[in-house]
């Protein structure tokens, strides 16, 4: 039960701005130690070839370089395990944490220079000498499912996994459709991109045994179980510690080489080792993104009624599968349709490996990708069928009175793998995007031209399951001075995590928002927890904070009960202090030397909450130039419950603009021998503060999920989702009467130019 | 070699090699780690400080070039006890999320804000456009500044 709630549902200033706002952040970069050395990494030139030599008398010369390490230094060199789907036959495909003997992506590990300054760990990597014999490189999944070139010759397959997707009978929908559209679609490789590179700081102290490693994120527990294994520890004699993290948006804080490199590094030498990511090695060693294609067909009535979707989905996964590499291909599988009635599905998604480097989740990993293909495809068939495209939409969304909406069934995951909406009603949030857009008023320009532009809409509408995962845990600690301090497992990245769980904590145990600290993500608080990922802190962490909150009260109650001579039930609770019936109070400080303190674990048996919303856009598309200008776009979500509206507001804002990149933008192009040419943030473009001002967001918070107590949903991977297919089909709307068919992301000038330099009615597809 | 400049108001003098940026400089040997790198080639604006008012790259300017300046950095736009109007106004709007490209928007616009008061919203937009965001998607912080120039007006006519 939740009190007077004077803080969840408004929007709270941010209790972390102030630090920001004064540059007292502390980052990892921004953290010394005494005789710390400074780390670079020697990293692989070239996409795939055998290591002949690695001779590092040339670095040691140099006056300050202090070590160099390579894969002989380690021994049996760990591999990194899988944190989400481990399935079997993925162990061949695990990266190895330093390169032994084979190279496979432009970026990979081979080296580690220790030296007295960061300048000198440079200059010490390029000094080492390194020989690599080069292979044949496998550029891309149409090379890599031939598979005449193998990553892994052991293996004898570049297939690193095959999804499918199974619900009805998907070829029996299609013999008795009146309307089948078949198309290819894409969506180009790009990446998270936080504004902070990747850094970590190692502190490995011998007399006691123990391992400390600044700058995790994420999932620092996971993390520290890893490491401790591969540096034959108990994870007790690990810690992990959780800095202001610039950013994560799925990318960061997932186990990568360097987590492994640096601590045996400092371990190695003996004295703590840092090592700050530069923006280069960043774009080949953080996880890429997003790379995928397929052929899919849709079945539909001729009054537009979907009835099956079916087809082939193709990942390229580049040379390892990471992490969480396979969420992207697993959800492509099972989640292609989105929020659309589907009654049969036939998805198969195959993640092939190739010599780049490796992906991983970015912000509605699968989703993104899933909701371009899906929304391309129903557009097309209305337009086929001539109904609007609004019309279509709601006409083929999930309605209040199907939920729970089960999703297609995932192989080889199984019944383990299954999902169902939980809650609501897919069409207001459909209908109240069309009213706030002015979809009726608008609809006379689509096509038209005006002024030398012509004008598009789209409309597009999405699903966003959050809080999966395992359980989160959370302790609440009544302190001597009558303050709260809440620990928390999930992990902040930048969404405002210390406010929301302060707002949930103080309004549970009634307390001013000024008296709740908030610890959270480093191991050394709890023993147990997990992190941020699938939009699951609020879900997860909030519910196991707002779980402890009620049981600290239910000690406070009892507590001041005893000491005032009531029932506990009768002690009322307010602004810190606990009040008799007769009106005696005592202040929660006169009741912490009791030493009231709770811990809690909160699941939900891993039942996804899903969001869902719908979004439109108005473009105006110069086909002399290429030139796309966003007029308007809408996102109009339901989001169950919103405990602070300024930061989920926030969320859905900056997730759309990073949708907008993906869309417009963002682009890690390769060449045919493995090589990234899109290195720095001049050639990696990604929006600016002049590329998209005309963006807005609602939320709504009509029904809510059934999952968890507080009623919330995950919220912060949502207004993202439709934004590919949004775009595409406002701009093939705009470019109708040129026959455009932008069916790849992203839509560059130059490819929009293109589609619109074709003579008119002629038609022009890619 | 040595390089003396005020850095937000009080004079230093440090011993540096001729190829330190003034951004490691900030953040190694003077200890203002509020200065934040975010690609050392001068595209993301992370780094911005104001020097002699005008806002410049601190990756992109040598320690040396310095010499004789007067430096502010995001350490230096507040004082201890209070947040300016334009820091208040960012957390108003919500105009950051992770905080790592924060200290270069508020230089940059408290640089602009200082120059130009009522500068609008392309204005605004076009003199932060050389700073990237990756959480907010931008538009609460043309809000905030929109917010702040108040603040500079009155500033401008005691």
């Amino acid at each position: 039960m939740i009190g007077t709630n004077r803080y969840i549902g408004s929007p709270v200033e941010r209790i972390e701005d102030l630090r920001f706002l004064r540059g007292r952040g502390q980052f990892v970069g921004d953290l010394k130690r005494e005789s710390m050395l400074h780390a670079a990494i020697l990293r692989s030139p070239v996409a795939h070839g055998l290591i002949a030599a690695i001779n590092p008398a040339a670095a040691l010369a140099i006056a300050g370089v202090r070590a160099v390490i390579t894969a002989k230094d380690v021994g049996g060199v760990p591999r990194i395990p899988l944190r989400l789907l481990p399935l079997p036959g993925t162990e061949r495909f695990l990266q190895p944490v330093i390169a032994a003997d084979r190279v496979r992506y432009v970026g990979e590990p081979v080296a580690v220079a220790l030296a007295d300054s960061p300048a000198l760990a440079e200059d010490g990597v390029g000094a080492i000498a390194l020989d690599i014999e080069e292979l044949p490189p496998v550029p891309d999944r149409h090379v890599s499912g031939r598979g005449d070139i193998l990553l892994y010759e052991e293996a004898g397959t570049n297939a690193a996994m095959i999804f499918t997707g199974d619900k009805g009978d998907a070829d029996a929908a299609f013999r008795d459709a009146d309307y089948v559209g078949r198309h290819r679609f894409a969506v180009q490789r790009h990446t998270a991109l936080p504004m902070e590179p990747r850094g970590v700081l190692a502190e490995w102290d011998a007399a006691q045994g123990r391992m400390t490693v600044l700058g995790a994120a994420k999932v620092p527990f996971f993390n520290r179980d890893t490491l401790a294994a591969m540096l034959g520890l108990l994870p007790a004699e690990v810690d992990l510690i959780e800095n202001d993290v610039g950013g994560g948006f799925g990318a960061r804080g997932e186990f990568y080489p360097e987590d492994f490199l640096i601590p045996f590094a400092a371990r190695h030498v003996g004295r703590p080792v840092r090592w700050l990511e530069d923006r280069r090695e960043h774009l080949t060693a953080m996880n890429h993104a997003r790379q995928a294609d397929c052929e899919i067909e849709i079945a539909c009535r001729s009054d537009g009624t979907i009835l099956g979707v079916r087809g082939e989905v193709f990942v390229d996964l580049g040379a390892y599968v990471r992490t969480n590499g396979l969420i992207q291909p697993r959800t492509l599988a099972q989640c292609l349709t989105g929020p659309y009635r589907v009654p049969n599905v036939r998805i198969t998604s195959t993640a092939l490996l190739t010599n780049k480097t490796p992906s991983g989740t970015y912000r509605a990993p699968g989703r993104y990708e899933g909701s371009f293909f899906c929304e391309r495809l129903i557009e097309l068939a209305a337009r086929d069928l001539g109904i609007d495209s609004a019309e279509m939409r709601l006409r083929n969304l999930i309605s209040g009175g199907e939920m729970p909406y089960r999703l297609p069934r995932l192989e080889p995951v199984g019944p383990a793998g299954d999902t169902e909406c939980d809650s609501g009603d897919y069409r207001e949030t459909l209908e109240r995007c069309l009213a706030e857009f002015g979809w009726e008023e608008k609809r006379a320009l689509q096509g038209r031209e005006i002024d030398g532009r012509y004008h598009g809409l789209a409309v597009a509408c999405f699903i966003e399951g959050g809080g999966a995962g395992p359980k989160e845990t959370a302790r609440l600690d009544l302190e001597a001075d009558g303050t709260a301090s809440v620990y928390v497992g999930s992990t902040a990245v930048g969404q405002g995590l210390e406010t929301v769980m302060a707002q949930i904590a103080a309004d549970t145990l009634g307390m001013p928002l000024g008296q709740v600290r908030v610890l959270h993500g480093s191991t050394p608080f709890l023993d147990e927890g997990y992190g941020a990922f699938a939009s699951r802190s609020t879900v997860l962490g909030g519910s196991a904070v707002f779980e402890a909150a009620n049981a600290l009260l239910a000690e406070i109650r009892a507590a001041a009960g005893a000491r005032l001579g009531c029932a506990a039930e009768q002690v009322e609770v307010e602004d810190g202090y606990a009040r008799a019936p007769d009106g005696r109070s005592l202040a929660f400080a006169d009741l912490a030397a009791g030493g009231l303190r709770v811990t809690t674990a909160f699941g939900n048996d891993n039942r996804l909450t899903y969001t869902y919303g719908s979004a439109a856009a108005h473009v105006a598309v110069d086909p002399g130039t290429g030139d796309v200008e966003l007029l308007d776009c809408l996102v109009v979500e339901d989001v169950g419950r919103i405990v602070n509206p300024l930061t989920l507001h926030g969320q859905a804002i900056g997730g759309m603009v990073q949708g907008l990149g993906g869309a417009f933008l963002e682009h890690l192009v390769y060449d045919a021998t493995g090589q990234l040419l899109a290195g720095n943030l001049a050639d990696y473009l990604i929006p600016t503060a002049t590329d998209f001002p005309k963006i807005r967001a609602i939320a709504l918070e009509n029904h809510r999920s059934p999952s968890n107590p507080l009623g919330v949903k995950g919220a912060g991977e949502g207004a993202i989702i439709p934004i590919g297919g949004l775009m595409a089909n406002a701009v093939a709307n705009a470019l109708a009467s040129f026959g455009a068919m932008p069916n790849q992301l992203p839509l560059s000038s130059a490819r929009v130019w293109h589609m619109g330099s074709a003579k008119k009615s002629t038609g022009s597809s890619e | 070699m040595r390089v003396s400049f005020r850095i937000n108001g009080d004079p230093v003098a440090v011993e540096v090699e001729p190829r330190l940026h003034l951004a490691d400089c900030l953040r190694d040997v003077l200890s203002l780690t509020g200065t934040h790198l975010g690609c050392e080639h001068g595209a993301c604006g992370a780094c911005t400080v104001i020097v002699d008012g005008t806002a410049v790259r601190a990756c992109l300017m040598l320690t040396v070039q310095a010499e004789g300046t007067s430096v502010v950095t995001v350490e230096g736009l507040s004082s201890d006890d209070a947040l300016s109007p334009l820091q208040t106004a960012f957390r108003k709007h919500h105009a950051l999320q992770c905080g790592f490209c924060t200290p270069g928007m508020l230089t940059t616009a408290h640089a602009l804000l200082t120059e130009e008061p009522d500068a609008d919203a392309d204005r605004i937009r076009s003199a932060l456009s050389g700073n990237l965001c990756r959480c907010t998607g931008y538009i609460p912080i043309v809000e905030a500044v929109l917010e702040a120039r108040a603040a500079y007006r009155k500033a401008d006519k005691p």
